[in-house]
Order: structure tokens, then C-alpha cells, then sequence
């Protein structure tokens, strides 16, 4: 028996009695009762637990629009009945926020009793010494000579304050209890796991996240239009973003070429950027893949990379139709690449001109005449080939389009799988069907950054790191209860202890004998030996 | 090129896996043992039980302690087999422990980046929570569970999981990582034998049940281990410290996330599992103060919440997919 009967009193009772004719007001007071009992408690848990189940097995939108898409080609039939379920946002759903909000309202309704017992418990004396020790789990008792009763309960009363208990005297005996604290940090902590949950909604609004694809040398400012895409929270208004400018001066990467288990695994991301305040001078930094650059209450994240080749497109009589880097979007970890090249200042702009090209940093020809990358670094072996159409790149409609795909619907294939335009680096090809040139001018590498604002960061940080406080000190401090009763019988005085834990107390036992050794080394040395037995 | 450390590991955990076995049988001789004795000690208390009584109703003793023993004493009685199990078992560790250090040399990092060395250091953290355990309580009635236990995960793991020595991909270099994983572990060593607790609690429970009923023991070897109240308790102080190393599992989590991706929680399936343990845990804890589900109910809870776990290392890490199964640095640049 570990857990007394009365460890029970610290939480509103189970047994709810369901009377039959019952008021409004009281069916009230019955729910609030029901919602905020343990058993209630207990239930909304594992309703939780089990409620965070699909959101692993179906993809989500916030983790993985990608997979989202593509259960739904797959999955048409159940997509409906999915999408009604808000199975594709299972965590901001109706149903799984009911569950939690109610879990931290009936969270609420147990804490705040809860502190209110707890407070005047604190400050009221020990409870009154139990009559019979033999009932108390763990009890033993001496009888000694040379010591009169009030000297013995006085000794008791010191040593348990040593001990730091907190005393009673009930005439010759003493009460005591110790380990409040553990109540405290139980209250602590749920309170704490409340404020969590506020923070991190009330903070989420004042956050926003960007991203933006920086190719080597070119500058972001911080403003909306300089992202490829926003996402701003609740509160987010006109002068949430600070201003600064970011500028990607050179990515280092690194992959393994000496293990033969991991050839062409990259090791490292290192991107060499500087920043710039409004009032200050450019400053360089180095944001690393597991360390953010932190830059006017922004931290600046490193997501993702690849290669953007430079090409040139002239016309065929000369002029300039196209210069500059496109970022290519990686396919596979040897880094083989897809990009589109869209030309739409052409001579004749009905014939505007689409490439849809491949990169093959380290190419290798497959004996199906296609090729292959090997190794996930350029040089002058690099390869891209083309594919060539001719038509409306769709730039002109104003409708923003995806700058990595290219509509070939209306377009006209002038050169394909049988006879791609090729180039390395420094090369120069004619296009077909009188297009012009392409000249492959170098290749450089872009970096994804993900931007991010949260300011409610510390607040959270702050209420994690009280709960983890609370959580420690109530699983750990025992709390119990020790008394020391003393009567005279004939000649001899008897002390009996005892000891109750409160909660869960593995060394229930060594305290109470521990009592008993200590109580006689403070008694006079006359008294210390026991009496023998009669 | 295949690492000749790596290759000594491997070596090293298979010597460590046959070890384990034969200290599995060692503690499964004892389990025999304790039946044979249990039957034994029936006859010895049926006959004493009269003489027991009359002494119990003495008058004034000078020294009374209410229960029988305090419960903490461990029992010190002499297992010759299951001393042997323990030996192995510090054995196996020893060599199991070389396996998991040589792995991390070869790799030039902590040994557990990848499922094979999930497995062989998580295994031998189980290993190592339960020698320390057995210099506080006697839990050798265990030693073929988790013996057992362990050898079928190396297995397993040696089997299925392995994989040659490689680097670390970027988003895995990080020293909140390294925490994460390595008190997962431990929350995960201590779960296990917590668990193993709770199914010795449900069968003290049937058998009393059995009893109850007046239908015959056919467990006897339960007569030798602790009662089902015992159980629970030891049950829930060592899933206590579990609890709170799962706990920490899940801020490190956080705060890696934070670093590497951008947002301390994203339901991200990983995060999504280690969140689910968390809540059952709670839930479990919850029980043990909640009328009508103290006992059988906690200790099932306790079992859930350990089912998870299993789930969670064996078939989400291998069958779902999110940021956790990582090919390197996550390349779309949307
Ligand atoms: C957000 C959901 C909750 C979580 C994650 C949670 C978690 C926990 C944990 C881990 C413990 C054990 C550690 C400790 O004693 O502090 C605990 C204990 C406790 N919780 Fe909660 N809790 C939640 C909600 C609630 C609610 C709604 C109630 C009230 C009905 C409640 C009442 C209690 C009580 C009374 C204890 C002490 C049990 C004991 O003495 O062992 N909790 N909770």
C-alpha cells in the first residue's frame, strides 16, 4: 500500500451521483464536475493520443504538400471523405483542437482547486496525530527509562525540524509533514503546460515565414516583394519586416570521395552571406545547415541548394534575347538537375523560345545514349542538355506561373530525345529552326533560405523550462507524513512512530526507522538504551 | 572498401549476441528453478502456517514493524543460475559496449545516426539500465526477458538494419541530435524494464485471479517473485524516470528542429510518434492516482505506451516518410 486512501483528496472526486430530477444550474455544476475529474482527464489524454494517429499515416499540408497531391491522384475516392474529415490538417482541425481544448479546460478546472487547497494546506499546521499507529503502514515503538514524557516529544519535535518537517504538537505527541513542494511542482507544471499552449498562440500570430532562392551574388531585401512566398501570421501588419538586405557571396558544399559507402554524400553546407541594416555597413556571416544566422529579430535558415547555370540566348541576327542564372531544382543526390529557360524577347515573339534543360554535373553515358550524373560536383565536364519548343512561354499573360516548369501545350518541339542541343561550359550551339544561339556562360550554385520571425520563442522556452521544473520536483520529492506519539506506563515511557506516505515514497520505511535512531541520539544518555524486555 | 573497425564491431556485437543467449538460458534454468522451489516452499508454509498464526497474536513486542519486511531490503537468496545470467550478462555488455564504441570510431561520431546503430546502442543502454537497476532491487526474475529481449533486437538489427559506416548528412550534425537520440535511449531503457514489470504485474494478477477462482497455479514461478502490488510500484518508479528522459527527448527534439529546420514543432511524423508516447505516458501516470484504473488498467497503459515506442523505432522509421528520413539536406526549393 503505497498510495493512502486520503492522497486521493487533492483531486475533485470520481463519484459523481446522478440524482433524478435535476436543474439546469445543477446539470451545470455535474458537467463541470465530470469534465474536470481525473477519470475525465485521463480519457481526453488518450483521446488525444489517439487523435494524433492519422495525422502520421495521411499526409499533411503543413509538413508535406507534395505528398498531399499525390495521395489525392492516388486516393480520389477517399480524398473527399478526407478533406471533409480536415484529415489533410488533422492538427488545426475541428475535432482534434475540441480535444485539446477541452483536455485544457478541464486542466484549468483541476488546477485552480487544486491551488487554492494547496495554498492553505501550506499554511495550516500538520493534520492531527491518528489515534492507533498500528493501522499506519510502517510503525514501531520503545520503551525507555529516565526521561519524562515532555522531554521526549520536545527531542521529537527537534528532530523532525532538523529534518526539515514542518511540526505540529497535539498534546504529547508530534505531527509532521514534509514535501509540499511536491504538490507544488505538480501545480507548477500543469499550470506551465497551460501557459505553453497560450504562448505558442498568441506568439504564432506575430510570426511570419518566408523563403527565398538566392543565386551566388544576387540580394534580398527584406520587404514582401523580395520572397518567392510568405506566409504571415494572425498579427502580422505593414511594419513587421525589418529592413535589411541579405546577399549570398558563395555557397561552399562538400561531398565524401573517399568512402565508397557514401561516395558523393554531401558533408557540408557553408553559405557565405553578408548583411546589411538600413544605417550600416555590409557584414559577413556564415550560415551552416544546423546554424541559423540571426539578423534583426529574423533568423535566417539554409533549407536547400542546387546549381544555376548561366546562359546567353541571341537571336539569330545577333541581338540579345536572354542573359542570367536559372536555378535548377536537383533530381536525385548526384545532383542531375531540371530547369526551364523561357526567351521571350525574341525577334518575332510569336516565337518565343522554351528550353526545358537537364544538368549533369559529373555525366556519365548510359548504353541507351542518355545520360546520368555519377558525382554531384561541376567542372568543366558538366553537361546540359536541351530540349527546345517554340511558342508562347506564357511570361507575357501576367498570371504568375512556377519558374521551374514550362505549359508545352501550345507550344511546337523543334528539338527532343533524339536531338538535344548539348553544351558544357563556355560552348556555344545554334538552336534549330532558325531560333538563334545558346551559350552556356558558367554554372554557380543558388541557396534556399527559409526565413523566420517568432518572437514568442522565449516566452515558450521559458514555460517548457518551468514545467520540466515542476514535472522533476513532483515526480521526485517525497511527500509523508511522520508522527511521534509519547505516554507514560509505570515507570517506563513509551514513544511509538509511524509514518504515511503521500504519493509514491520508496524510502517510507528508512524514514520512519530513521526517526527512531535519530529521536534516541537526542535524547538524554540515561534514556538512550532501551529498556529490556520485561 | 569495407572499414576493418566496423568490420572488428561487427564482429564484437555477434560474440555479444551468443553471449546473451546463454545467459538467456541461464536465467530461464533459474525461472525452472523457481517453479521446482515455489512447489516446495507450498508444502513448507502449509505445514508451518498453524505455528504462525499463534506467534502473530503475541502481546508486547518490543519492536513491531507492521508489514512483513520493509519491501526495499533486496532478497539476497543464492540463484547459482541466475548468477551465472547476471555474469554473462556483464559479459555481453562488455563486448557489446566495444561493438558500439569501434562502430563510432569508425565512423568518427556517435553511434547512433541509422537504424543498425539505433538498435546497438539502444540495446545496450537496456542492457546497462538493468545492471544498474539490479544493484538497487532484485530483478534477476527478469533476466530472461530482457535477455531475450535483446538478442532477438540484435538480431534483428544485424540482419536487416546494417549498414556500411557513413558520414553524417548535414542536418544530423548537431550536438542537440546527439541528445536527443541519447536520452530517447535511456528513456527507452528504462521503459523497457518498466514494461517488463507491468506483464510480471498482469500475469500476478490472473494467477491471483486463478487462485481466486480455485483453479489451479500454473505459474508457480510467480510464487517467487514479488506480488502484484510490489510490481506495480517498482513498475512506476522506474517508468517515472522514464518519463522524464522522454521528456527531455522532446524538447532536444524541439530545439534541434529549431535549428535545422526553422520551427521547433511541425507534426512531422517522428514528432508526431514522440509526442504520442508522451501523451499515453502522461496518461499512464494519470492512472495510478485515478479510481477504478490503479493496477490492470495503469499496467496496460504502461504497455501501450511501450507498444508505441516499438512502433515508433520499428515501423515508422522505416515505413513513413517525412523530414526524418533524411537523404541529406532537403533539395526542393519551394
Ligand atoms: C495537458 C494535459 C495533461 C498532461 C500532459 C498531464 C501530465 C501529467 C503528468 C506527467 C503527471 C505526473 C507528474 C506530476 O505529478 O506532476 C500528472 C499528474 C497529475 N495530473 Fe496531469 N496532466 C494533464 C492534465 C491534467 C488534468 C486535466 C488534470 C485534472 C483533472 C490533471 C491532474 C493531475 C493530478 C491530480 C496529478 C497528480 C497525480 C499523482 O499524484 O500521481 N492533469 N499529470
Amino acid at each position: 500500500m503505497s498510495r493512502p486512501s486520503d492522497a486521493q483528496d487533492r483531486f475533485t472526486d470520481d463519484a459523481v451521483v446522478v440524482n433524478p430530477r435535476l436543474g439546469p444550474l445543477e446539470w451545470l455544476r455535474w458537467g463541470w464536475r465530470t469534465l474536470t475529474s481525473m477519470r475525465t482527464a485521463l480519457l481526453l489524454l488518450l483521446a488525444l493520443a489517439v487523435a494524433a494517429v492519422p495525422g502520421s499515416l495521411i499526409p499533411q499540408n503543413s509538413s508535406d504538400p507534395n505528398g498531399v497531391a499525390q495521395y489525392k491522384a492516388a486516393n480520389p475516392g477517399l480524398t473527399k471523405i478526407v478533406n471533409a474529415l480536415q484529415g489533410f490538417d488533422v492538427y488545426t482541425s475541428f475535432w482534434f483542437s475540441a480535444i485539446y481544448l477541452l483536455l485544457f479546460i478541464s486542466l484549468i478546472g483541476c488546477v485552480v482547486p487544486r491551488l487554492r487547497h494547496h495554498w492553505t494546506a501550506m499554511r495550516k499546521a500538520p493534520p492531527r496525530t491518528p489515534s492507533r499507529f498500528t493501522r499506519l503502514p510502517f510503525s514501531s515503538s520503545i520503551r525507555l527509562h529516565g526521561v519524562d514524557v515532555d522531554a521526549a516529544v520536545d527531542a521529537g519535535e527537534r528532530v523532525l525540524r532538523a529534518s526539515r518537517y514542518r511540526t505540529a504538537r497535539y498534546g504529547s505527541s508530534v505531527s509532521a509533514e514534509r514535501g509540499y513542494l511536491r504538490e507544488t511542482g505538480n501545480l507548477l507544471f500543469h499550470s506551465a503546460l497551460v501557459g505553453v499552449l497560450i504562448a505558442v498562440f498568441v506568439g504564432g500570430g506575430f510570426t511570419y515565414t518566408g523563403q527565398r532562392v538566392l543565386v551566388t551574388g544576387d540580394t534580398f531585401a527584406n520587404t514582401e516583394l523580395g520572397y518567392d512566398s510568405l506566409s504571415p501570421g494572425r498579427f502580422f501588419g505593414d511594419g513587421s519586416l525589418a529592413p535589411y538586405a541579405l546577399r549570398l557571396d558563395k555557397l561552399d558544399v562538400t561531398y565524401e570521395q573517399r568512402n565508397v559507402a557514401a561516395f558523393g554524400q554531401p558533408l557540408d553546407y557553408t553559405a557565405h552571406v553578408s548583411t546589411k541594416l538600413p544605417d550600416g555597413a555590409w557584414q559577413k556571416s556564415i550560415i551552416k545547415v544546423n546554424s541559423p544566422l540571426d539578423v534583426a529579430g529574423t533568423s535566417v535558415y539554409l533549407l536547400g541548394n542546387g546549381y544555376a547555370p548561366e546562359f546567353t540566348v541571341r537571336n539569330a541576327d545577333g541581338s540579345l534575347a536572354f542573359h542570367g542564372s536559372v536555378a535548377f531544382r536537383p533530381q536525385n543526390a548526384q545532383m542531375t538537375s531540371l530547369g526551364v529557360v523561357k526567351v521571350s524577347e525574341t525577334t518575332d515573339r510569336k516565337k518565343q523560345i522554351g528550353l526545358v534543360g537537364f544538368l549533369y554535373p559529373t555525366p556519365a553515358e548510359q548504353t541507351d545514349g542518355s545520360f546520368t550524373s555519377i558525382f554531384p560536383s561541376v567542372g568543366k565536364q558538366s553537361l546540359v542538355s536541351f530540349f527546345v519548343y517554340e511558342g508562347d512561354v506564357g511570361l507575357d499573360s501576367g498570371a504568375p506561373r512556377n519558374v521551374y516548369e514550362l505549359d508545352t501545350s501550345k507550344m511546337k518541339q523543334v528539338a527532343g530525345r533524339t536531338d538535344p542541343v548539348q553544351l558544357t561550359i563556355g560552348q556555344t550551339k545554334t538552336l534549330p529552326d532558325g531560333l538563334g544561339t545558346v551559350t552556356l556562360d558558367g554554372i554557380t550554385r543558388y541557396a534556399a533560405f527559409d526565413i523566420h520571425h517568432d518572437p514568442s520563442q522565449g516566452i515558450v522556452a521559458l514555460f517548457v523550462a518551468l514545467a520540466v521544473l515542476g514535472l522533476i520536483t513532483s515526480l521526485l520529492v517525497p511527500r509523508r507524513r511522520l508522527w511521534i506519539k509519547v505516554r507514560e506506563e509505570g515507570d517506563e515511557v513509551v514513544v511509538e512512530y509511524a509514518g504515511l506516505a503521500r504519493g509514491d515514497d520508496p524510502n517510507l520505511a528508512r524514514a520512519v526507522a530513521e526517526l527512531e535512531s535519530k529521536h534516541r541520539a537526542a535524547l538524554p544518555e540515561a534514556a538512550r538504551e532501551p529498556a529490556p524486555v520485561p | 572498401m569495407v572499414n576493418p573497425l566496423d568490420q572488428i564491431s561487427e564482429l564484437l556485437l555477434i560474440s555479444a549476441i551468443a553471449v546473451y543467449l546463454i545467459a538467456f538460458v541461464a536465467f530461464a534454468l533459474d525461472l525452472a528453478r523457481r517453479s521446482a522451489e515455489s512447489q516446495a516452499k507450498v508444502d513448507l508454509v502449509r505445514a508451518g502456517s498453524a505455528e504462525v498464526e499463534r506467534s502473530a497474536g503475541g502481546g508486547t513486542a518490543v519492536l513491531v514493524a507492521a508489514p512483513p519486511a520493509p519491501p526495499e531490503a533486496p532478497v539476497r537468496d543464492r540463484r547459482p543460475a541466475a548468477r551465472t545470467g547476471i555474469a554473462l550478462m556483464l559479459v555481453g555488455a562488455a563486448l557489446h559496449l566495444g561493438a558500439a564504441v569501434l562502430r563510432g570510431v569508425a565512423a568518427g561520431r556517435v553511434p547512433w545516426a541509422n537504424m543498425y546503430e539505433f538498435a546497438m546502442t539502444g540495446t545496450l543502454i537496456m542492457v546497462l539500465v538493468f545492471l544498474v537497476a539490479l544493484t538497487r532491487i532484485d530483478l534477476r526474475f527478469l533476466g530472461a526477458v530482457i535477455a531475450g529481449f535483446v538478442v532477438v533486437l540484435l538480431g534483428i538489427a544485424t540482419v536487416s538494419f546494417h549498414v556500411a559506416v557513413s558520414p553524417l548528412p548535414p542536418a544530423l550534425q548537431s550536438y542537440w541530435l546527439v541528445l536527443h537520440v541519447l536520452v530517447a535511449m535511456l528513456g527507452t531503457g528504462f521503459f523497457t524494464l518498466a514494461a517488463a514489470l507491468s506483464v510480471a504485474q498482469l500475469l500476478q494478477v490472473r494467477r491471483r485471479k486463478r487462485a481466486e477462482a480455485g483453479r489451479g497455479d500454473r505459474l508457480r514461478l510467480l510464487a517467487t517473485i514479488p506480488d502484484a502490488d510490489r510490481l506495480e510500484n517498482l513498475a512506476y518508479r522506474i517508468s517515472v524516470v522514464g518519463f522524464i528522459l522522454w521528456t527531455f527527448t522532446l524538447i532536444a527534439g524541439a530545439i534541434w528542429a529549431n535549428h535545422a529546420w526553422g520551427r521547433y514543432w511541425g507534426w512531422d511524423t517522428k514528432e508526431v510518434w514522440t509526442f504520442i508516447i508522451w501523451v499515453v505516458y502522461a496518461g499512464y501516470l494519470h492512472a495510478r492516482a485515478t479510481l477504478g484504473w490503479r493496477g490492470t488498467g495503469s499496467a496496460w497503459l504502461n504497455l501501450i505506451g511501450y507498444a508505441c515506442i516499438l512502433f515508433n523505432f520499428g515501423v515508422v522509421n522505416v515505413f513513413f516518410h517525412g523530414l526524418h528520413s533524411y537523404s541529406g539536406l532537403p533539395t526542393s526549393p519551394s
